[in-house]
């Protein structure tokens, strides 16, 4: 793919017929149907079965789906789940990704979702189904033959007389021209012959021979270089722009400046970074931050929109005849997406529509988005997801698309741009937000947990744009445009049901909304008072987000009640939970890790040498979308302070897994990442602007290091409904390795990142 | 601008390009590579990695008119989906990618070490690796991979 593919393209090459989209895909476009979120109208209605399917007359299926891949194994497994609603081999399945001319409105790909949206009984999956009866009904007409004697297999339907038509027979190059059915039968997991297998990743071949097409290597007939050129500054605006300080810079095209967005464009992209670093632009000198070594106060300090996640209203007077109370606060910092490629995206912006070739994770919030920053009707504006370096959220994506849209507006050609390094991390992308969670726990006479109060504080600005909302991300805002920030309120009380999508609710409380318990655990007195305040810098979902900040510390905070008990931490977890999926993992990784079952820390009179020690934590991801535990063995070095974890094992469950082999690939991925995270990564600042600007500063943990082993063992259970999988495991890692440390050391680290300074400290504070 | 000849995957290319122009916007931009990547632009994380006469270089802040008559592979130079190099067979068989943005700096700096360095330790590899990244963090499964081709190589 060099420019734009039409849905004909596709279309042509696998020989079905879908008149709908003979044209160009912003010529005549049919405007029936509304998207599948509320609102906002999709042309691609998601309850026509040609929306999601088509069959060719060559019996090569084509799907579109509104859930895309970049890195997380997306393709390879809806591919599979295609080829195993309609019986085809793998290789007959052509998968359209996130094209918002030809694949329906699906939202954003994130928040682990795309399982449950896509591999349940709802979207492609309904789809795919609704596909293999109909294709049995036509064969029905067709041989005489009834339905129920007939099977699909293999891109035919047989009957058992020997009688059989490919499905490129049946569909003679038609269209369904039939609503997805939502009570078409899935088939069902027991007879699965390609979902549930392990796949390797279809791209795997092109991408480690350098084929594979990124974003970043999209080429437009006609396209010039965009670079942009940020503030020095948060809250700098622009005081003035001289243009001639790079007026002999060889290929310049155009200084475009709209409000506070600024960039320029060239010929050729040398030039543009040329120009970019040779602009001369006065700001106005922004507005300051606070100091970071007092953030965790200032956070504290700050008005807060408040929502009560659970209150039974006896918290005090439990902790008032407790035999004893803990109390302890955890600090998580921000950290980055950090993406290996600095965030690139492809714009073609003309007088009346433009194409954008994007790496964001929503191709129709962008759209509507882009619509909106250049003053055009949606449908207009069409994106195209290309997959960039691996995003794990709210990465420059977003951002990026903003700037060549704006860059090619003003140029009126197609225009490529390429962040910097330094842009990326500094005025890129939307940081996983800081966050500091105090905790209360009373214990009675026998070490069991009778109350467990939090309050955790989290920062936000911005986030992901939505439909509504470019100022969200930081080019939305530099044009203009006004970010979501924090309202404060004080609290309702809670109503409806048990929400723990950010999992501020510890497992261990009974979660009771309204006389409904949803939480895993068994302690009835419980509060959580989740508070909210605005951020310095934007915000936005990094894999697993405020869930990590959250969980760090509930199951940080549990070893240590634990260990005021003298109890082992395994034993001390199953104590206190009844969610049975929950304890199955615990058990499944305990046994896995062959557990050493003891109170921590493990006693050890020599604290001049290095120390190990294990470390568990478990969790429901947002409640109840996906299960797993994690023990860590990890080494500490007294005088260095570095710690090395020399091995994970994790246990997960997911429902019906799609793939191992990328459920596996997940698992190892993830928790490596998380342990990066729980090591090392932390943003930092000064009085006016980001100091983590490159990988000199912002520490990520390099190829080279001493990788630990990691072992996973996968519970399929294939009699409840999937869930996501792809943000579990990371979910539980920096409480892992911190409750090891405490096992090694008796040393206690509430604050992440766990780098040598904090771990030495620590250690000096031990009794 | 001067016209300046460089030779990569075994071809020569002539492209017209001021010679101080990194490497890298030569390999992407003029000759519409795909493996090596824009990742920092500073050396820093490896995905603008290719070889240069045996030893992997970071195309990003290598002047293009410094390369001279090197002999450059990049990451499609070294194998084909239907013909892969050994290492990256390896890769394929541990399934060790997931977005796949950083291979040009694990593999090409992986196989540069080892064929310069085939009785390497553990230790030295690591050392060789330090400065690679991967975001996804496919750690486990490239240290496999690596490990694979290194013995592959010396049996």
């Amino acid at each position: 793919m060099t420019s734009g593919v039409s849905r004909r393209d596709f279309l042509c090459t696998s020989g079905a017929l879908v008149v709908s989209f003979i044209t160009s895909p912003l010529l005549e476009r049919p405007a029936s149907g509304q998207g599948p979120f509320a609102t906002h109208p999709s042309h691609v209605d998601p309850a026509k079965l040609d929306s999601w399917i088509a069959v060719g007359a060559d019996g090569l299926v084509t799907a579109y789906t509104g859930k895309c891949d970049f890195g997380q194994g997306m393709f390879t497994a809806q591919t599979q789940l295609i080829a195993e609603e309609l019986q085809v081999p793998v290789d007959r399945v052509r998968l359209i990704q996130c094209d918002t001319s030809i694949t329906p409105d699906q939202g954003t790909t994130s928040g682990s979702q795309s399982t449950p949206t896509n591999f349940n009984d709802s979207g492609l999956a309904q789809a795919a189904a609704t596909a293999r009866e109909a294709l049995i009904r036509m064969a029905e007409q067709r041989l005489g033959v009834p339905a129920g004697l007939l099977t699909a297999a293999n891109g035919f339907v047989r009957a058992k007389s020997g009688q059989r038509l490919s499905y490129g027979e049946l569909v003679a190059g038609q269209r369904f021209n039939l609503a997805v059915d939502p009570k078409a039968k899935r088939r069902a997991p027991e007879d699965w012959t390609v979902l549930g297998k392990p796949v390797p990743a279809l791209e795997l071949s092109s991408l480690v021979t350098g084929q594979f097409e990124f974003v970043h290597n999209v080429h437009v007939e006609g396209m010039l270089h965009g670079r942009v050129v940020r503030p020095p500054a948060v809250g700098a605006t622009v005081v003035s722009v001289d243009e001639g300080s790079v007026r002999g810079v060889p290929g310049l095209v155009k200084v475009v400046v709209r409000k506070n967005f600024v960039g320029v464009v060239a010929e050729k992209q040398p030039q543009a970074v040329q120009a970019a670093a040779n602009l001369k632009v006065i700001w106005s000198r922004g507005g300051g931050l606070p100091a970071q070594k007092d953030f965790y106060d200032y956070i504290r300090s700050q008005p807060s929109r408040d929502v009560m996640m659970v209150d039974s209203q006896d918290v005090e007077e439990k902790l008032a005849h407790a035999t004893a109370v803990l109390k302890a606060t955890y600090c998580h910092p921000y950290q980055a997406h950090g993406s290996v490629g600095s965030s690139c995206a492809v714009a073609d912006v003309r007088a009346d529509n433009a194409t954008v070739w994007s790496p964001t994770q929503s191709v129709y919030p962008t759209r509507s988005g882009v619509a909106t920053l250049l003053g055009l009707p949606l449908e207009k504006v069409r994106v195209v997801f290309v997959r960039g370096s691996g995003c794990y959220g709210l990465n420059g994506a977003d951002t990026v698309s903003y700037d060549a849209v704006l860059l090619s507006h003003a140029v009126q050609r197609p225009v490529r741009v390429q962040l910097s390094r330094e842009d990326e991390m500094v005025w890129g992308e939307n940081y996983g937000a800081a966050s500091v969670i105090d905790q209360r726990a009373g214990l009675d006479g026998s070490g069991t947990i009778v109350a467990w109060d939090c309050e955790p504080w989290a920062v936000s600005l911005g986030g992901r744009p939505g439909y509504d909302h470019p100022g969200n991300v930081i080019t939305g805002m530099l044009a203009g445009f006004e970010p979501e920030t924090v309202t404060p309120r004080p609290p309702s009380q809670p109503a409806g049901q048990l929400r723990n999508g950010n999992n501020a609710v510890p497992s261990y409380v009974a979660g009771c909304v309204a006389g409904k318990c949803g939480g895993c655990g068994n302690i009835r007195s419980e509060r959580v008072l989740f508070h909210t305040v605005k951020s310095p810098f934007f915000t936005g979902p990094l894999r697993s987000p405020l869930r990590i900040q959250n969980t760090f510390a509930h199951e940080c905070f549990m070893d240590e009640l634990s260990a005021h008990v003298k109890a082992d931490p395994v034993a001390y977890r199953l104590r206190h939970l009844r969610d049975p999926r929950l304890i199955a993992v615990l058990k499944a990784v305990a046994e896995a890790a062959k557990w050493d079952t003891r109170p921590s820390p493990k006693l050890d009179k020599h604290r001049d040498r290095v120390a190990s020690g294990r470390g568990v934590a478990c969790v429901a991801y947002e409640g109840d979308n996906g299960y797993v535990a994690l023990s860590a063995e990890a080494e500490v070095d007294p005088d260095s302070g570095r710690v090395e974890v020399r091995h994970f094992v994790a246990a997960q469950e997911c429902g019906p897994i799609s793939n191992p082999a990328g459920l596996r690939n997940q698992i190892e991925g993830g928790v490596l990442q998380g342990m990066s995270r729980a090591l090392g990564e932390e943003i930092t600042w000064d009085d006016r602007e980001i100091t983590s600007t490159s990988w000199s500063t912002y520490h990520s943990l390099p190829l080279g290091i001493a990788v630990p082993l990691v072992d996973c063992v996968l519970l399929n259970r294939t009699d409840v409904e999937a869930t996501g999988a792809g943000e579990s495991a990371i979910t539980v890692v920096a409480a892992a390795i911190g409750n090891a440390i405490f096992d090694a050391t008796g040393a206690r680290l509430r604050q992440v990142p766990f780098t040598p300074a904090r771990v030495k400290a620590a250690l000096n504070q031990r009794g | 601008m001067s016209t300046i000849s460089i030779n990569v995957n075994g071809k020569v290319h002539a492209v017209d390009v001021d010679p101080e122009t990194p490497l890298l916007y030569v390999l992407a931009d003029e000759l519409h590579l795909r493996g090596p990547k824009f990742g920092c632009g500073l050396g820093q994380c490896g995905a603008c990695t290719v070889i240069m006469n045996g030893r992997a270089v970071r195309s990003c802040i290598t002047s293009v008119g410094g390369v001279g008559q090197a002999e450059i592979v990049t990451l499609e130079g070294l194998g084909s989906a239907g013909n892969p190099h050994p290492i990256q067979q390896a890769f394929i068989d541990e399934e060790a990618a997931q977005c796949g943005f950083c291979l040009s700096g694990v593999i090409l700096t992986a196989k540069a070490f080892l064929d310069q360095n085939p009785k390497a330790t553990d230790d030295e590899l690591n050392q060789a690796l330090r400065g690679v990244l991967c975001r996804c963090f496919v750690h486990v499964r490239m240290i496999k991979a690596i490990h694979r081709y290194a013995q592959g190589r010396r049996a």
